[in-house]
């Protein structure tokens, strides 16, 4: 039988959303008096108008008079990029002194210890301007840089690396080499004649290394030039310092969240593996891991979106992201500040729910299937 | 009844009649500011200042803060309650510092803020005065051998985000077909920082903060300034909001009183002994010796008189602050009286 919930109980719910809506209403109402108070409107026409400054770090072109939009575009690229990187990292981190923090050795059970104390402890975003001006910025100027093995640079400036110019065929076999790797995964688990093919699948990731081998004209290597180093790929310490301080702080939790689920996995299933003759590195990768990974999923994906909200804290370090770009030079150049802010939160929002819409799909499908 | 009634009527249109010389007559004399209200009541002046940067506006060993700006706050605050110690600072970043005095969270904006047109028009803002006129300069480490800002093609310069001077170099970027890369930073710690370890070839902001940022560099010494500015003269000055004129007025009044000390020759030294012997009758009415110019601002008579004694004049304060006393050694140039080529003048005192 249904229960229907009883009169008071709705009499309560109407009640809730009567206060809700009229919260919403006033609020909505002030915002409207107050843009009309100072003479403004609301609109998001300003996207299509040409912009006058210019965004220093970008993945895709930019030039200073393109658009808000396409400025828009360029700063969710950069969110993105760092958050990307930062989420793998710290994923393998945190796995990496998760496991340190469970092993027998007294020595490297107490790195990870106070590895993850001594990050835990400190704000994220001290953390980032010590990686950045502490760290990176005792770097020698461009003309002393430090050379690196295979032809890299390394000064105050960022690392320097050497770039492959692409050369007439790059068009059509650079694409192509990409989705030869990316097909690797599925040749794994073909079959021929009954067997599957396996690590012989490799020899398709092979093929794809030549295909990229051959669209390159030659080695660009960087060099000092003018003020600056040219030529290769230069990753900006700006990125490098967001990088690692969203990275280490995130793999501090991340690695309790692995002791956490790790140690919930019953000591029974760890002694049934060893006296079945499993090695220790077995043990942890096929018996205890996985059945770890189901408890660390629901975690971790809060994690992750930490990872992306921390994200805005690069402007701090002047790397160029959503938050630095668009509620600080748009907001001030447009005076548009209800729609910067709200772009902002509408894109973060978009984000966030669309990883944790990822790791839910993730979670229900190594999730135990309960009959 | 209706005979009642419209005689009721018609005395009450004679009382009006009756009352209604008085009034406007009290109007002019009382002034009618929301601001100043509730600046009265509150006991104390909420002045945004800048949060940190030497010559305008920046905290001290001992936490009292100190710079051009702070003088002004200062003084605003003396001619209210008399006394210039009754103010809180707010320190604003470049980003919120015109939503913060838009919501009303501060009484008054002095953050060495340059005057434009969309702060005034989009930004429903009012720009009482001119308290210090610069214009973008460039500082660069003097071993990369550059001579004018043409030359800094290819350069990166460290700049605050949220500010009118990447616009500038975008512009001066566009007509002299050539590439000045910038890197934006949030605050000025962080931007000195990576400049003075070499991330950047130089940074930019107006001349009176290069000048600040110069001190802050481990040697000042190795750091020149690009004698070419870009962006046209930058007038910096304070912010009130728009719908409120008296409170407008007396802001800017409080500037043109120190500006006026110095052209009238009262300073901090010998206001008393020119209290007593000054003959220039617009001085006279400045002091508070004749006339009612005090009251017509909202504030008392001896506002001007006070200011000149506690705070001094705007020489003097530029001297604290930019000029040699202040350390960072900044000519006058512009900012000098009218008498003396500069730019700071007074209306006059009828």
């Amino acid at each position: 039988m249904v229960r229907r919930p009883s009169p008071r109980a709705r009499a309560a719910q109407w009640l809730l959303l009567a206060i809700v809506v009229a919260v919403a209403w006033y609020l909505g109402s002030q915002a409207a008096a107050n843009i009309a108070r100072r003479h403004a409107t609301f609109g998001f026409v300003f996207l299509f108008e040409n912009t006058n400054f210019d965004i220093p770090f970008r993945l895709i072109p930019w030039s200073v008079g393109d658009t808000y939009g396409r400025a828009l575009l360029v700063c969710v690229l950069n969110t993105l990029l760092v958050a990307a990187m930062s989420i793998v990292a710290a994923t393998l981190l945190g796995l990496l002194v998760g496991v340190m923090r469970l092993s027998a050795n007294w020595l490297v059970r107490n790195i990870a210890l106070g590895f993850i104390e001594l990050v835990r402890n400190t704000p994220q975003l001290v953390q980032i301007i010590f990686w950045y001006v502490a760290v990176l910025q005792t770097l020698p100027g461009p003309r002393q840089s430090i050379t690196l093995p295979a032809g890299t640079l390394l000064n105050v400036r960022g690392i320097y690396l050497p770039s492959f110019a692409p050369g007439g065929g790059a068009d059509v076999l650079w694409p192509l080499a990409l989705a030869v790797l990316l097909a690797t995964p599925f040749v794994w688990r073909l079959r021929w004649r009954g067997l599957p093919l396996g690590s012989r699948s490799l020899l398709v990731s092979l093929l794809s290394v030549l295909l990229f081998a051959g669209g390159i004209d030659h080695i660009d290597y960087p060099a000092l030039r003018g003020f600056n180093i040219a030529g290769g790929i230069q990753v900006v310490p700006e990125l490098v310092a967001l990088w690692a301080g969203l990275t280490i702080y995130a793999a501090a939790f991340i690695a309790e969240i692995v002791r956490a689920a790790i140690l919930s996995v019953h000591k029974g299933q760890r002694e049934a593996a060893l006296s079945l003759g499993l090695k220790p590195r077995q043990v942890l990768s096929k018996i205890i891991l996985p059945q770890a990974l189901r408890v660390m999923i629901p975690p971790m994906t809060s994690q992750y979106l930490n990872i992306i909200k921390s994200s805005s804290l690069g402007a701090a370090v002047a790397y160029p992201e959503l938050f630095q770009i668009f509620a600080g030079t748009v907001l001030q150049q447009t005076a548009r500040e209800l729609e910067t802010m709200f772009l902002l939160m509408a894109i973060f929002l978009a984000i966030n729910l669309a990883t944790s819409a990822l790791m839910n799909w993730y979670n229900h499908r190594v999730a135990l299937v309960e009959r | 009844m209706l005979r009642f009634r419209s005689l009721a009527t018609a005395g009450c249109c004679a009382l009006a009649w009756l009352l209604a010389p008085v009034s406007p007559a009290t109007a002019q004399n009382e002034v009618k500011s929301v601001t100043l209200d509730t600046v009265k009541k509150r006991g104390q002046l909420i002045c945004g200042v800048d949060t940190g940067i030497p010559g305008y506006a920046f905290q001290d060993s001992k936490g009292e803060w100190q710079g051009l700006d702070i003088a002004y706050c200062r003084a605003l605050a003396d001619a209210i309650f008399g006394s210039p110690d009754k103010v809180k600072y707010i320190g604003t970043t470049s980003k919120v510092r015109f939503s913060v005095l838009q919501s009303g969270e501060i009484d008054v904006l002095i953050r060495d803020s340059e005057h434009t047109f969309i702060r005034n028009t989009q930004l429903g803002l009012d720009e009482p005065a001119v308290n210090f006129f610069t214009a973008q300069t460039f500082m660069v480490k003097k071993s990369l051998n550059v001579a004018h800002t043409k030359d800094l093609n290819g350069a990166t310069i460290c700049l605050l985000t949220g500010t009118t001077l990447e616009t500038n170099i975008a512009d001066y970027n566009r007509a002299n077909n050539i590439k000045i890369n910038t890197l934006l930073f949030d605050k000025s710690e962080e931007a000195f920082a990576a400049a003075d370890a070499g991330r950047c070839d130089g940074y930019t902001d107006d001349g009176g903060s290069v000048a600040a940022a110069r001190s802050t560099m481990k040697k000042p010494d190795d750091w020149m300034f690009l004698p070419e500015t870009i962006g046209g003269l930058q007038p910096l000055g304070s912010f009130t909001r728009q719908g409120d004129e008296a409170w407008t007025r007396l802001v800017k009044w409080v500037h043109y009183a120190m500006v006026a000390g110095e052209v009238f020759g009262v300073s901090k030294s010998n206001v008393e002994q020119m209290k007593a012997a000054i003959k220039d009758p617009d001085a006279r009415r400045m002091l508070g010796l004749e006339g009612d110019f005090g009251k017509l601002l909202g504030v008392d008579n001896d506002w001007a008189y006070r200011i000149l004694k506690d705070i001094g004049n705007y020489g003097e304060n530029y001297d604290a602050t930019f000029g040699d006393k202040g350390g960072l050694g900044l000519p006058r140039a512009l900012n000098n009286t009218y008498q003396h080529g500069g730019m700071m003048y007074t209306p006059s005192w009828k």
